[in-house]
């Protein structure tokens, strides 16, 4: 492994053990400790108390931190206390909606935004430069919620093509399950696109200006070839990094979408455990979305090294 | 036979503040086999002279008159037959071997680019021929080299490959766009030597571009010296070195510390005074008026004529006589 | 003083500008106008006026409760406002704060914030918002502290390279020279030349901040009845879509203009106060 790879693994777990300290401080430090909060203020003292003594809050906080972090490492997780199951049995079956759904998000953006941003690069200042990037500027402030209740408006109220939320399961069939997911990774890539397409698109004029792609010129490549062979893989590399950057907003997007949806996803599990002052459920659910978006991250750092040969390690 | 002929170049650059002419009224022709050096501070238009002979000029930017490469003028050429002569009739090296090759491929891949483009060589003979190629340019290990990525070598060796690549289709002309300028001083020579070298065995002309007149002075048959978009001396380089004849040209010498300097311990290192003009603010008639010690009333309407001193050897300067007396006086 | 009028002639030039300028000005009218006017009482409910179609008396219509919609969405500007300014500010004041302080002590100073800054970016700071609100309850007050607070690191990651920039000019050294302290300094010297930038990343934030707040009450975690917002309206009448299409669509029109207004004000600051950046465009 080269020494940038192992640069980032350490980072990479770090990272996570920075996300695992936030969010076990966040309901350390707030006022009013997680028993009370889950049985809220009207509680009897005495069940407030019993409860302290099943999440063992009575020992130290640094013991409880580590015993938690076993937990987490070994995949054991807490227990709900509305639903009585392990958090990590909630997750499973949300998983399997929220994770191809960010995904899928995901590979629609970037495919629309990099066609979007190297056509306006191509066609700097010129009319399809100037459309591109009003529509991107329009994509930009448009919330993703309120996209995804117009798209349920056209295309499940009006033209009927899809139904308006639910998600019939993978057991049911592939087909379903994707259709399903479709609404809402649009909804969900619209944004994530128009930002990215203009992210790609100065990244890609950026890049035009560079000497090398000059050099390439001077031997006689033509503006397609030039772009194509010299340009678009150099331009990736900064457009990847805000795509990794980018994730954590569309995970955050994730949880409002699913909601509009009606999909049984992580986001709603957490919107749900909210509604129940189930802290320790959004308290490890938190943390796997963070860990999520850490990973992703992480995978974009390895894409560099993939991509970048001065970050591979060489026989010189 | 006369290889490239440009005549009366003017390029155009719109700039906030207006059009602005970098190039003006350049004319000069190039034997097959010559060489020859354009010397200037930089911003004095020998760079965007070099672009505009290769059609790459900024987008912002346009050349007027005419280039002739072997009797054809090649500012009327369409994109597509540009692309025919660039690489593979006219090679350029330029001034940043660091980053004017591009860091995710190959130096090989690099070099036989224009081959496959031009040549149509598939990859096997591509292969052999940039191994060749490697070696012609003094880079040791050429089997192992062509692997290499740009940032695995050095400053030198990035400017080799960069010599090798502009030299792969066996152009008939050469462009050195300040080949030296980022290389370390002792790297420098050897470059050179290469190039001037290179040019000769293969019968190639050469246009040297270059701010440093030992530069010039060393690797070119005839120079041209440059100063805000116009030529104000020309001629064959010995001569024109022997006698500096422009007010111009002789600031720029006396700017240069020179070791050998026989009258070194009396000789105190001049500066020309001012700094170079802006583009869009060159003034009507002589464009180096505001910063010469001969300037008169009579530099400033017009562009100062053109006055055959000796064979070949042409000064734009209307005191060029008194400038001449000064020179030899000191 | 020469440049003033000059800025002003380009900002009035550039297109973006204008229409970034004029869209955020109706925002911030409507919300002082709200104040004191709006056409009907936005909270008060009227069970006999329900879903009444658009007329002159309800010029867009009245929603399930019977409320005017043009005064809701008025009203509502106000709420947009006043969770941009607070969640700006909080983050402004503490991410400003942070990045000079990093800029002006360097060192394992700057290491550390820096490293937070970067943890912050990496780590999905709006799910810190929802764990907030999550413990803290649901309310405006924590939905905007959520917000202000993940825009921390985005200001100090920018006044922290700007302020860099600025500490390695000539005239710090100057400063530096005739001994005045790094406080006397940053504020003197390196605050005054960091505003432009700042300025062009407020308008960017404060359109992030109406679209985190409306997602924020839009799932119910934000403003709280009858406070007036535009994304509890879009919550409110989702129920309401089968029915009364309209009615999910007004307020969706307003936070988009507020949020494209902001970013093409953004855009066309960022042109008018950097001209070098505009030409390379």
């Amino acid at each position: 492994m080269s020494v940038f790879l192992a640069k980032r693994f350490v980072t990479f777990i770090a990272t996570l053990l920075g996300a695992t300290v936030l969010t076990f401080l966040a309901l350390e430090i707030l006022p009013g400790d997680p028993a009370s909060v889950i049985l809220g203020i009207d509680a009897p003292q005495s069940a407030v108390d019993a409860l302290r003594d099943r999440l063992g809050l009575d020992r130290p906080i640094l013991e409880r931190y580590f015993d938690w972090l076993e937990d987490i490492v070994t995949l054991r997780f807490g227990v709900s206390y509305t639903y009585s199951t392990p958090v990590l049995e909630l997750v499973r079956a949300r998983l399997a909606i929220t994770f191809p759904l960010a995904i899928l998000a995901m590979l629609l953006s970037a495919f629309v935004a990099f066609g979007l941003g190297v056509f306006a690069a191509s066609r700097h200042n010129r009319p399809g430069d100037v459309t591109v990037m009003g529509i991107s500027q329009l994509g930009i402030s448009v919330p993703n919620f309120w996209l995804a209740l117009l798209l349920i408006l056209l295309f499940a109220v009006q033209l009927r093509w899809f139904s308006s939320g639910g998600f019939p399961g993978w057991h049911n069939g592939v087909w379903p399950a994707f259709k399903a997911l479709i609404l809402p990774a649009i909804a969900l890539a619209t944004v994530q696109g128009a930002i990215l397409a203009r992210f790609t698109r100065s990244a890609v004029l950026e890049t035009m200006r560079e000497d090398y792609v000059r050099t390439a010129r001077a031997k006689g490549l033509s503006r397609r070839a030039t772009l194509w062979r010299h340009v678009l893989r150099n331009a990736m590399i900064p457009v990847i990094t805000i795509m990794g950057l980018q994730f954590a907003n569309l995970l955050a997007g994730t949880i409002v979408v699913e909601e509009v949806f009606a999909m049984p996803g992580l986001g709603r599990l957490i919107l749900q455990a909210i509604s129940n002052r189930d802290v320790i459920v959004v308290r490890d659910v938190v943390l796997m979305l963070a860990a999520f978006v850490v990973f992703i991250n992480f995978v974009v750092d390895v894409l560099y090294a993939v991509i970048d040969p001065r970050l591979k390690p060489h026989d010189v | 036979m006369t290889l490239l002929a440009v005549d009366n170049l003017t390029v155009t650059l719109n700039t906030v503040r207006g059009p602005a002419r970098a190039v003006r009224n350049l004319s000069f022709e190039l034997e097959k086999g010559q060489t020859l050096g354009i010397v200037g501070e930089s911003g004095c238009g020998k760079s965007l002279t070099a672009l505009a002979i290769m059609g790459l000029l900024p987008e912002n930017g346009w050349a007027d008159g005419t280039v002739k490469l072997a009797g054809e003028n090649l500012l009327t050429y369409s994109e597509d037959q540009m692309c025919q002569v660039r690489g593979n009739r006219i090679g350029m090296v330029f001034q940043e071997p660091m980053t004017s090759l591009n860091p995710l491929h190959t130096v090989g891949r690099q070099i036989a680019e224009a081959m496959r483009l031009h040549r149509g060589v598939n990859k096997a003979e591509a292969r052999t021929e940039v191994l060749r190629l490697l070696d012609m340019v003094g880079i040791p290990e050429p089997t192992k080299r062509i692997n290499s990525y740009p940032h695995q070598l050095s400053g030198g060796q990035r400017q080799r490959v960069m010599i090798a690549m502009a030299l792969s289709c066996g152009p008939e002309l050469l462009i050195a766009d300040e080949p030296t300028t980022a290389l370390d001083v002792t790297i420098q020579k050897q470059i050179l030597d290469l190039i001037r070298n290179l040019i000769e065995d293969l019968g190639m002309a050469m246009i040297l571009i270059s701010h440093n007149l030992g530069v010039i002075y060393q690797n070119v048959q005839d120079v041209i010296v440059m100063y805000g978009g116009a030529r104000v001396e020309s001629g064959p380089t010995h001569d024109v070195f022997a006698n500096l004849s422009h007010p111009y040209s002789q600031g720029l010498f006396e700017a240069v510390p020179q070791i050998d300097d026989t009258k070194a311990s009396r000789r105190r290192l001049r500066t020309i005074p001012g700094t170079v003009p802006e583009l869009a603010d060159l003034p009507a008639g002589c464009t180096f008026q505001d910063r010469c010690d001969y300037v008169t009333d009579a530099c400033r309407p017009t562009q100062p004529p053109v006055v055959q001193i000796a064979a070949g050897h042409n000064v734009a300067c209307l005191h060029v006589d008194a400038a001449r007396k000064q020179w030899a006086a000191r | 003083m020469e440049g003033q009028p000059s800025i002003w002639r380009r900002c009035l030039a550039h297109r973006s500008f204008v229409a970034g300028g004029s869209l955020t000005g109706v925002l911030v009218l409507t919300a002082l106008v709200s104040l004191v006017w709006t056409p009907w009482n936005p909270i008060k409910q009227n069970l006999r006026e329900r879903l009444v179609a658009p007329s002159w008396e309800h010029l867009l219509g009245t929603d399930q409760f019977g409320r005017d919609i043009f005064s809701i969405i008025m009203a509502g500007a106000q709420n947009s406002i006043t969770v941009g300014v607070v969640s700006v500010s909080i983050g402004m004041t503490f991410g400003v704060a942070l990045g000079l302080w990093a800029s002006a002590k360097r060192g394992w100073t700057e290491e550390l914030i820096m490293r937070a800054s970067d943890f912050m970016y990496a780590f999905p700071a709006i799910l810190l918002a929802i764990m907030l609100v999550a413990t803290l309850g649901q309310g405006a007050i924590n939905a905007i502290v959520a917000i202000g607070i993940f825009s921390i690191p985005v200001f100090a990651r920018l006044t922290r390279g700007a302020a860099n920039a600025i500490w390695a000019r000539e005239f710090i050294l100057a400063a530096r020279a005739a001994g005045k302290g790094k406080l006397r300094i940053t504020v003197e010297h390196v605050l005054p030349n960091i505003v432009s930038v700042l300025v062009v990343q407020i308008t960017i934030q404060f359109a992030l901040a109406i679209l985190a707040e409306a997602a924020l009450s839009f799932l119910g975690l934000g403003a709280q009845p009858p406070t007036p917002s535009w994304g509890r309206m879009l919550d409110e009448t989702r129920s309401m879509i089968f029915i009364n299409p309209w009615l999910a669509v007004y307020p969706g029109v307003a936070i988009a203009i507020s949020v494209l207004g902001l970013n093409l004000l953004g855009d066309g600051l960022r042109d008018v106060i950097d001209p070098r950046l505009a030409r390379k465009r």
